[in-house]
């Protein structure tokens, strides 16, 4: 297994949880779970091109 | 001519009062406790099918890609940190004690994916007391 894809595995789970208890409604619910996705993986990439940046 | 819902508005705080006092009959810390022992659970208890299953394979998924990754269970700790973790694998209910009785897991952090299976473990915990207060705040009304 690859970091990246423990990262999009960490991700998955961890919003999964989140949008399932921060929220009431189903709709609601899925959208905050897609938001804290795209926060966890995107932060990531960001944070990975940012430290790939400084090391060179 | 005043329908049941009328009556129920007019009648005001006190029917409010009433209809909340019903919904915390019982144990109120049942779904907690059971939610905290079992992933999902807690919500399979109060019904919320869907929600108590995706809560359970999110969080058990989890758990066991920690293992797989061949994670670290934390036992005896000697600093803080270790307690933080320790506190977050308990967090796992009988997952951590059934994987403890098994033998599940790495005695040492040895190659990097052991590290990144370690973290996996204990935020799955901390998921499931997030779960496992969730399932307590529906079943006291506190959410819908």
């Amino acid at each position: 297994m690859t970091h990246f894809t423990a990262v999009l595995l960490f991700a998955l789970f961890a919003s999964t949880v989140f949008g399932i208890t921060m929220r009431e409604t189903p709709m609601r619910m899925f959208r905050y779970g897609v938001y804290c996705f795209a926060l966890f993986a995107g932060s990531a990439i960001a944070l990975s091109w940012l430290m790939f940046l400084i090391a060179r | 001519m005043a329908t049941e819902e009328n009556k129920i508005a007019a009648a005001g705080p006190v029917a409010k009062s009433g209809a909340q006092s019903d919904s915390q009959q019982g144990f109120v810390y049942l779904p907690l406790i059971i939610g905290w022992l079992v992933p999902g659970a807690g919500h399979f208890l109060l019904r919320k099918w869907y929600r108590g299953a995706l809560l359970a394979a999110s969080i058990m998924g989890m758990f066991a890609m920690g293992i797989a990754m061949q994670g670290k269970l934390h036992t005896n700790p000697h600093d803080i940190l270790d307690f933080l973790s320790l506190a977050g694998d308990l967090g796992n209910g009988l997952l951590y004690v059934v994987s403890r009785l098994l033998g599940l897991g790495a005695e040492h952090v040895q190659v990097t994916t052991a590290d990144y299976g370690t973290r996996f473990i204990v935020v799955a915990g901390l998921l499931n007391i997030i779960a496992a207060v969730d399932a307590h705040n529906l079943r006291t009304g506190r959410k819908s």
